[in-house]
């Protein structure tokens, strides 16, 4: 059964790190849902180290999971690409480093679609991960990985990270609670950029108090990030079971046609469940929706097609021959990257080029500050806004492979929170036809204290966070 | 929309070679992308800023002091080929 951290830490003080780590080890030895592409050698070592210390850390000795687009010193960070197939980082995140510091484990790596670019986790070079739910289902994207391995007990808590909805997506896909944080909240400092103006680290767990208790470990100032920025924020302290008085707005874009009847239904009553526990709900617009989907992919297609420019075998990853430099990178990058990869730097390199800058990536640009104003108009009336994370449940591995629009399509409720910078965080609702239903709720930029508020007084009160996958064998 | 000898020139500017039948392919998918794209054509932008990031940040300035720096062998670790301290990669001409 999948734990929560405190449930880990009492496992802990009545037998050992060592202990639990190896059960740990033993569930991803004989698991069948492909979460993990890499398990640390010397996880053993390091919860021997916590049993025979005197780590005092927030964490000692829970293990985690990390996305593999996330530098670990000494462990393969693939970003689930044949491109940086055998590059080792010789450093750390700066969450890796706070992780550490407070005497987490470091579990191993997990997958992804291949650096970020999707919503399925069928893109990574490793194979798909499979929903832990229903193994013919995909867990979502791009923290597929994430996701699964904490819906299936192989890890307490895992990091992702969220350009357009990859944290919230799997979340709400495996029935899990993940946080994409306000942009500037968490050091991007060895985070491979996907995406820079519009990602984020986030953590995946099974209860709203261990997002908490993960935020205030690795949420720390960090200068090696231009865009972090220094605020000191408690967040556990925002765990309170009260939202009396809580003005929810409802975007009413963010229902209706191509939303899930069932998955409406599932998020209608979890309004309802707040508006019992004295919270006040009114229908609100964000009148740019529309647009937002268009502008966020134009975005981060261009941004990638710049980002991914290092990706040229020559520093790291594999080196394909060529007579001269740019045949040896132009063969390598046709051999190493996947196809939607190449499709995302092949429009966002021609979005940017002479003769269409102004028409796409511009305009896109500005098409985002429409976006951002419409949320901004819309919070100095509410204090949260409530809608499902997800248009559809967890949809069959396959499905959406063939055409990359009708992919695209599923993050119309997810990327417009990155486009303006805020925090949302997605909570399990219930089970449609037995698959989990996400609850997006999306706050003020840096008030994580009031969706955490929010996400924890709905757990409190609900049983929907009891709902779980388990071990898939 | 998107013409082959197009992708084909993007596949240039972005340094991935593509076969004949890719170019063909990728016409086909990104000209589908690009159609969606366009729908932005219709919202009125006139005197609208762009966005291009959301941090309230100007610059972020900090001493230019020597700090320590990563040893050059972890550097070059993992590198296809090196020499004498050097990344080494074929001619540029």
């Amino acid at each position: 059964m999948p734990e929560t951290i405190k449930q880990v830490k009492e496992k802990i003080a009545n037998s050992s790190a060592e202990d639990v780590i190896s059960s740990y080890l033993e569930k991803i030895r004989r698991s069948s849902i492909n979460g993990f592409i890499y398990v640390a050698e010397n996880a053993l070592d390091q919860a021997k180290a916590i049993d025979s210390g005197n780590n005092g850390g927030a964490l000692a000795g829970v293990p985690i999971a990390i996305k593999d687009n996330i530098s670990t010193i000494g462990m393969p960070t693939t970003c689930g690409s044949k491109i940086l197939q055998g590059y080792v980082p010789p450093y750390d995140a700066h969450v890796i480093e706070r992780l550490k510091a407070e005497g987490a484990i470091i579990l191993g790596k997990v997958n992804m679609d291949e650096f970020a670019m999707g919503t399925s986790t069928e893109t990574s070079y490793y194979g798909p991960t499979l929903n832990p739910w229903d193994t013919e289902r995909v867990p979502g994207g791009s923290s597929g990985g994430s996701a699964a391995v904490v819906a299936a007990g192989e890890a307490p808590v895992s990091l992702g990270s969220d350009t357009g909805g990859s944290v919230r997506c799997p979340a709400a896909f495996c029935g899990v609670v993940g946080l994409k944080p306000t942009y500037g909240g968490v050091s991007r400092y060895g985070l491979v950029s996907y995406a820079n103006s519009l990602e984020q680290i986030g953590p995946l767990a099974n209860s709203v108090e261990d997002i908490a208790t993960l935020m205030d470990v690795i949420g720390t100032y960090d200068h090696r990030d231009s865009t972090c920025v220094n605020r000191d924020i408690n967040y556990r302290s925002s765990l309170e079971d009260d939202v009396s008085g809580m003005k929810i707005g409802i975007p009413k874009e963010y229902f209706g046609e191509g939303i899930d009847e069932k998955v409406e239904e599932k998020v209608w009553d979890a309004i309802g469940k707040f508006e019992e526990l004295g919270a006040t709900y009114t229908e609100i617009s964000l009148p740019n929706t529309k647009y937002a989907l268009a502008a966020y992919y134009i975005i981060a297609m261009s941004e990638a097609s710049s980002n991914l420019a290092r990706f040229d075998g020559t520093r790291y990853g594999p080196r394909s021959e060529g007579e001269n430099w740019h045949m040896m990178a132009s063969k390598t990058r046709h051999e190493c990257f996947g196809a939607e990869v190449q499709r995302r730097i092949l429009l966002g390199t021609y979005a940017l080029s002479a003769g269409y800058h102004d028409k796409y990536y511009l305009k896109a640009l500005k098409v985002r500050t429409l976006v951002k104003e419409d949320f901004d108009r819309a919070f100095s009336d509410v204090d949260v806004m409530m809608a499902p994370t997800m248009p559809s449940p967890a949809f069959k591995l396959g499905e959406k492979m063939e055409d990359p629009l009708s992919l695209y399509l599923s993050d119309v409720n997810t990327v417009p929170v990155n486009l303006s910078g805020v925090p949302s965080i997605s909570v399990p609702c219930g089970l449609a036809d037995g698959l989990p239903v996400g609850l997006q709720i999306i706050g003020k930029h840096f008030d994580e204290a009031g969706i955490l508020k929010a996400a924890y007084t709905f757990e409190k009160n609900t049983h929907h966070h009891m709902n779980t996958a388990g071990e898939v064998i | 929309m998107i013409t082959k000898e197009e992708v084909e020139h993007i596949g240039w500017l972005s340094r991935i070679s593509l076969t004949e039948e890719e170019a063909v392919k990728y016409a086909t998918e990104l000209s589908s992308v690009l159609d969606y794209f366009n729908q932005l054509d219709e919202v009125d932008t006139s005197g609208v800023d762009p966005t291009y990031h959301v941090a309230d940040l100007m610059n972020v300035f900090r001493e230019d002091e020597v700090s320590p720096s990563l040893p050059q062998e972890e550097v070059l670790r993992n590198a296809a080929e090196k020499k004498e301290g050097y990344i080494k990669g074929p001619r540029i001409m």
